[in-house]
């Protein structure tokens, strides 16, 4: 028995190779993120003081700045993946559904792009 | 589109705590989606100054947000331990059920004992004083 639809057995072509691509990503975010997470955390707790002079200080040290923008980017992508995967489980009603994904993927680009131009506004600006 | 049951189907599984470890994972993830969000604010507040910073501090250091912060730092700990025990389940090893059960107690323990050790530190004498 072939599994392959009538348009994909006069194309011979196979699957489009794309049906993990979800899941891969899922599991290559997982895996950045355990060091990226860990390291933030850590930095974080460290700092003697969360006070605006002390925060800018850490975030111009060398590492900080990009130790946080990657760390941001992998995290808003595997939770831009993950939301994806609980509306698709939990939100049955279709409209409701697409709304919802949509407001997901609006919300998690904002996200990473707004919290990339913050750390590098902090980063490479000025005298304070 | 007919009526049809749309997996998963929450009402028919007999509750084991596997099950609730795996939803613990799901639920953990959502409120560190949302923990993203809080993050994205206070970058945004730091890049906009000293003053406007000020101001998202004395708004985060509420005493409510000591609750979000504390169940902000279980979830990360959690979602992270249960995460790699997905990872390590994605090579193949421990789906046995006995494993399955014993990695179950393992991240649960773990997770409370490391989050109790960091909120420790966290309300260290004289800690985040500035």
């Amino acid at each position: 028995m072939s599994l392959r639809g009538p348009l994909g057995q006069v194309l011979g072509r196979g699957s489009a190779k794309e049906g993990v691509h979800h899941w891969w990503l899922q599991r290559l975010t997982s895996i950045a993120l355990v060091p990226l997470s860990i390291g933030f955390v850590v930095s974080l707790m460290g700092l003697p003081a969360l006070d605006y002079v002390t925060l800018v200080a850490w975030m111009r040290q060398g590492g900080t700045a990009l130790g946080l923008v990657l760390f941001v980017l992998v995290a808003a992508r595997h939770s831009h993946l993950g939301v994806r995967v609980v509306i698709e489980d939990y939100v049955h009603t279709p409209g409701v559904k697409t709304l919802a994904l949509v407001i997901s993927d609006f919300s998690h680009i904002l996200a990473a792009a707004a919290a990339v131009f913050a750390i590098l506004k902090v980063a490479l600006g000025g005298r304070w | 589109m007919p009526e049809r049951p749309l997996s998963p189907h929450l009402s028919v599984y007999k509750f084991k705590y596997t099950l609730a470890t795996s939803i613990l994972n799901r639920f953990a993830g959502l409120i560190l989606s949302l923990g993203l969000l809080l993050f994205v604010y206070w970058l945004v507040a730091l890049a906009a100054g000293a003053r406007a910073y000020a101001q998202a501090r004395e708004l985060l250091g509420l005493g409510a947000f000591k609750v979000v912060y504390a169940v902000l730092l279980a979830a990360f700990v959690y979602h992270t331990a249960a995460g790699v025990r997905h990872l390590v389940w994605d090579s193949g090893r421990g789906l046995a059920r006995d494993s399955a059960r014993r990695s179950a107690w393992v991240i649960s323990i773990l997770s409370i004992l490391v989050t109790l050790l960091l909120a420790y530190w966290l309300l260290r004498p004289g800690a985040y004083a500035r």
